[in-house]
């Protein structure tokens, strides 16, 4: 197997890996990593496909990799938008629940 | 060899990512992702993307990290009770399926993928000679694909009015954050004082180097971000006021820059982001220099966070002495005014 194929699979495995925690984990912040997980997944598949198509004496394509460096910053900017988000929800509702009726503990 | 070493990170990769998930708590979860960002860092380097390598090691691994580690220490009491919340055996059960399904649908189309593979190298190699750069990454980022990069750097500056504009209305106008003190004769500050100097140099290397080497603008600001994060947290600078005019200034500066090659390559080059015969390379170099201290900002006030106190909140004890704010890293100026 030749390592962009490889990449390639962990890559799929990474998505699936991500995919799981967003939905079973309760906790916004650990939503978002899993959420930054499956992104990570994509961002190495479509790598292992620039490196597929090397040719004209460069190892790899470097359009989609230009691609993939805005795609990282773009990532951390709306990682910050929603870590402020959760970070304003809990001030002004005390929990971070994304349940519709808040846990009443009476 | 290498094709063992490949194995064995992919391997690692994947387990440092279930255990990311499935860890029970949110630091070790968040501790386990600054990791795998590395971890990733050297899946790019396999991947023969060491530009892309030296991004996700400053940015996926470094400033997400540090933004996350900050919000699990403000988290901390809202964990319990997200645990409890936890779902149920049947949904564990349906996601577990849904991601296996997910996957394997995903595998099938890599094994399925057209021979021979597509790719833009050759036309970019033929036309990097014109662009006056050596490394084509930055000649796809700054010429044939100019257009994305200009975009990026906006949505960077529409995130950070997302993030200022969370500010409650008592504290707008204010600086971000708590206000930090260190110990100042600890190692803290002891890093903030020797360590910036030799970080702007690094910075504004691998930014001039970005032309024919890997490297280039995002890395370079990535450095000098997190130069000026240091000297905030030891607490030898505070965090800007965010209704400085110098602060908004270099903000958009990078955008409007770039909009105006934009407008002068329509008139000049007859496409919008095009650049006349000859021109390409001093274009290019505008455009990065103006871009540097928009991205520099953008990165270390995302990392900030929204406002959170009052411009005038009291200063904590015992820093902000005038030999102090001589080591500011800041190229534009710092805040004094």
């Amino acid at each position: 197997m030749t390592v962009e194929t490889l990449f390639a699979l962990c890559a799929c495995a990474l998505v699936g890996i991500g995919l799981y925690g967003l939905i079973v984990q309760p906790h916004p912040l650990r939503k978002l990593v899993a959420f930054n997980i499956m992104g990570s997944g994509v961002f190495v598949l479509f790598g292992a496909l620039a490196m597929r198509g090397a040719a004209a004496g460069m190892a790899a394509d470097p359009v989609p990799q230009a691609l993939l460096i805005t795609a990282i910053v773009v990532a951390f900017a709306a990682t910050a938008v929603t870590v402020a988000l959760l970070l304003r929800l809990i001030e002004s509702t005390a929990t971070a629940s994304l349940a519709d009726e808040p846990p009443s503990g009476d | 060899m290498t094709a063992i070493v490949s194995l064995v990170v992919a391997l690692l990769l994947l387990w440092l990512a279930l255990w990311t998930v499935v860890a029970r708590d949110a630091f070790v979860a968040v501790a386990g992702f600054v990791v795998y960002g590395l971890l990733l860092s050297l899946v790019w380097v396999r991947l023969a993307g060491i530009d892309v390598a030296l991004t996700e090691a400053a940015i996926g691994g470094g400033l997400t990290g540090a933004l996350l580690l900050g919000a699990v220490g403000r988290l901390r009491g809202t964990e319990a009770a997200a645990w409890s919340e936890r779902s149920g055996a049947c949904t564990r059960a349906f996601a577990v399926l849904l991601s296996v399904s997910v996957a394997t649908v995903l595998a099938l189309c890599v094994l399925t993928l057209p021979e021979p593979p597509p790719t833009l190298a050759p036309q970019a190699a033929e036309n990097l000679a014109a662009t006056g750069v050596g490394n084509p990454i930055t000649g796809v980022l700054l010429a044939f694909r100019a257009l994305d990069t200009l975009l990026e750097a906006v949505v960077l500056v529409i995130a950070l009015i997302g993030v200022w504009s969370l500010a409650p209305d008592r504290f707008w106008g204010g600086r971000p954050g708590p206000r930090y003190g260190a110990d100042p004769d600890g190692i803290l500050t002891y890093l903030a004082r020797v360590l910036p100097p030799i970080g702007i140099v690094v910075g504004l290397y691998l930014f001039w180097a970005g032309a024919d080497h890997p490297g280039g603008k995002f890395q370079s600001a990535t450095i000098l971000a997190a130069m000026w994060m240091l000297v905030q947290m030891a607490g030898l600078s505070d965090a800007p006021r965010i209704d400085s005019r110098w602060l908004r200034a270099g903000i958009v500066v990078g955008p409007l820059v770039f909009v105006a090659v934009g407008v002068l390559g329509a008139w000049q080059a007859g496409a919008f982001l095009g650049y006349p015969d000859g021109w390409a390379k001093p274009m290019i170099v505008v455009i990065e220099l103006a871009l540097l201290p928009t991205l520099v900002l953008v990165l270390a006030l995302l990392l900030n966070g929204a406002p959170a106190r009052s411009a005038d909140s009291p200063p904590a004890p015992g820093e902000t002495s005038l030999s102090a704010r001589s080591t500011r890293p800041m190229p534009a100026g710092g805040t004094r005014q």
